[in-house]
């Protein structure tokens, strides 16, 4: 018995070993490397870190990188969360339909629907052709490379990550406590906010981390879409690594993307844990 | 009780509802909208006549994909997707395999230590693409590696291995141990059930994983920023050089393939394995 638990665990040596070459000794490397002063990796020291934290302008990117998350996970929760809710009213044929229209577009590479997008927000692209046939506006409005176009590309780009682990969450939900509630007299909107809701946080939660953590690391939405003048912090570690080669630099922008993404979502899941508690009864 | 209180209590409650209605079903419409009608646009767009990205499309016209489908003046294009399949195809191989013998070492294993290989295992969905993919440009250098096709597979393997880690894990898990132990018990030897009962099961779940990994390897563009170079780029780095360049209508065209081989492989991967379902659970 005891011969068997060692082989069996032993399986996962394979994959132990090629994740300690291939990735663990790559990141602690990146680490490395960002103690080093001069593009050439000679001189250790903490020049680049001074450097990187010593311009205001790198706060801002940062800022504006979170801002960007936060900005595209409210969004996908004011559009995803209520198809959610029809999800768990519609049968079971159409909820297979609206399972495959949700996932569809996950399996579809992020460059075809960040396209799709310059196709949509363009001079000549879709919502400017039908505003301005509708005589609603006189002139194309500017649409890509604002942050208003990113966010709206991001919604969709990104909504298949909020969607997923609301659904899985809300159909395992007892049915019979929304029609308890609705028995005892609460309206709908009642149901929603003081039974459903909070019953769901985990899966919004779920969801809240999953966009966040893909949005503001979305390197080619960022840039297609953005254009050069929004700039955030994937795009400084681009330029610094593959244009710049001053890899210490580039290390330092990305160690900080890790460390403040990270650092949200972890607060995020703290605050999910919590709100676990927070179930009426 | 009265019956005016009654009344317009009953009046106040339907006119709720009638919002609740209206607001969650108008937000849940827009949003079916914003997730399907980019990828149908982009597919109109792709038979256009015209040489610009216009909506709506001028004329109708296969022109974009015969230029597409021309191997002399989309030479480029051939190569870069040529050079995506074989690297998702090789990454997916060494990811099924070390997957599976991980998963079956220590996917069911409940001890601390396991758990802990299991998350390390699990994390690079967690990390920043653009970390990694510089973590292992900056590794493969200082190692003295010149960019190739075998460290581009090495990459997408770290980065898309845990997808099928998660649905063979997640198979093994439901997995009756009664019916290993009855294969046991009736003498047939570890390597006897493995083959016969345990793999036949938990193959669903492994076709499910290898899927998704090989999609996200032909769509993964930040490792394969860093990791390529002229002779080994993929076809998403070529479609994004299109994209920022000029606005060729050829990305149109290659997209409407795109879309069309992922709707094609999720249909046949829903009838077969039921991959929706393994995806919300």
């Amino acid at each position: 018995m005891r011969f068997r638990q060692l082989r069996e665990w032993q399986l996962a040596l394979p994959l132990a070993l090629a994740f300690t070459a291939l990735f663990l000794a790559p990141l602690l490397l990146l680490v490395g490397v960002s103690f080093y002063n001069d593009d050439k990796i000679s001189q250790p020291g903490f020049a680049s870190w001074l450097k990187f934290y010593g311009d205001p302008f790198n706060y801002k990117v940062i800022g504006d990188t979170l801002l960007l998350g936060v900005k595209t996970v409210c969004t996908t929760v004011l559009i995803g969360y209520p198809l959610a809710l029809v999800y768990l009213d519609l049968s079971a044929r159409l909820q297979k339909v609206l399972l495959f229209i949700i996932v569809m577009p996950l399996l579809l590479s992020v460059v075809v629907r960040t396209f799709a997008w310059i196709v949509v927000l363009g001079h000549e692209g879709v919502v400017n052709s039908v505003l301005m046939s509708l005589g609603v506006i006189s002139e194309p409005l500017k649409l890509l490379q604002t942050e208003l176009g990113l966010v709206i590309s991001l919604t969709q780009i990104e909504m298949p990550l909020m969607l997923l682990p609301l659904i899985s969450v809300m159909s395992r939900l007892d049915p019979n406590l929304r029609d308890a509630s609705a028995a005892l007299g609460a309206s709908r909107w009642r149901t929603l906010f003081t039974v459903t809701l909070p019953l769901s946080m985990p899966g919004l939660v779920a969801g809240c981390l999953l966009v966040f953590a893909s949005s503001t690391t979305a390197f080619i939405s960022q840039t297609v879409i953005g254009g050069v003048r929004l700039i955030y912090l994937p795009l400084v570690i681009w330029q610094q690594s593959l244009v710049v080669y001053h890899w210490p630099l580039a290390a330092v922008a990305s160690l900080s993307l890790v460390v403040s993404v990270l650092s949200v979502v972890a607060a995020l899941s703290w605050v999910g844990r919590r709100s676990g508690g927070y179930i009426h009864g | 009780m009265s019956g005016p209180g009654m009344s317009s209590m009953g009046r106040r409650r339907s006119f709720g509802d009638l919002t609740y209605g209206l607001v969650i079903g108008g937000i849940a419409l827009l949003a079916v909208t914003i997730i399907v009608a980019p990828v149908i646009i982009v597919l109109m767009t792709s038979f256009t006549e015209g040489r610009a990205l216009k909506f709506p499309p001028q004329g109708f016209s296969l022109e974009w994909y015969q230029q597409l489908f021309d191997p002399v003046k989309s030479r480029q294009i051939h190569r870069t997707a040529g050079n995506s399949l074989t690297i998702a195809a090789w990454s997916t191989l060494f990811g099924v395999v070390l997957a599976t013998l991980a998963s079956l070492g220590i996917g069911r294993n409940r001890s601390r230590l396991a758990r802990v290989a299991d998350s390390f295992f699990m994390s690079p969905l967690v990390l920043p693409g653009i970390t990694f993919g510089l973590a292992a440009l900056v590794y493969f250098s200082v190692l003295g590696f010149r960019p190739s096709i075998d460290l581009m597979i090495a990459g997408h393997l770290i980065v898309t291995m845990p997808f099928i880690l998660r649905t063979t894990t997640a198979s093994l898990s439901q997995l009756d141990p009664a019916l290993l132990d009855s294969s046991q018990s009736l003498g047939a030897s570890w390597f006897y059930t493995l083959r016969r009962v345990t793999l036949p099961l938990i193959a669903p779940g492994i076709a499910a994983g290898a899927f998704l990994a090989f999609m996200a390897s032909i769509d993964n563009v930040p490792v394969s920023l860093f990791l390529s170079n002229a002779r080994t780029d993929t076809l998403p780095i070529r479609m994004w050089g299109m994209m920022e360049s000029t606005l060729d209508v050829r990305v149109a065209a290659v997209s409407g393939v795109l879309i069309a081989s992922a709707f094609v492989l999720m249909l046949i991967m829903e009838w077969t394995v039921g991959l929706t379902r393994r995806m919300r659970d």
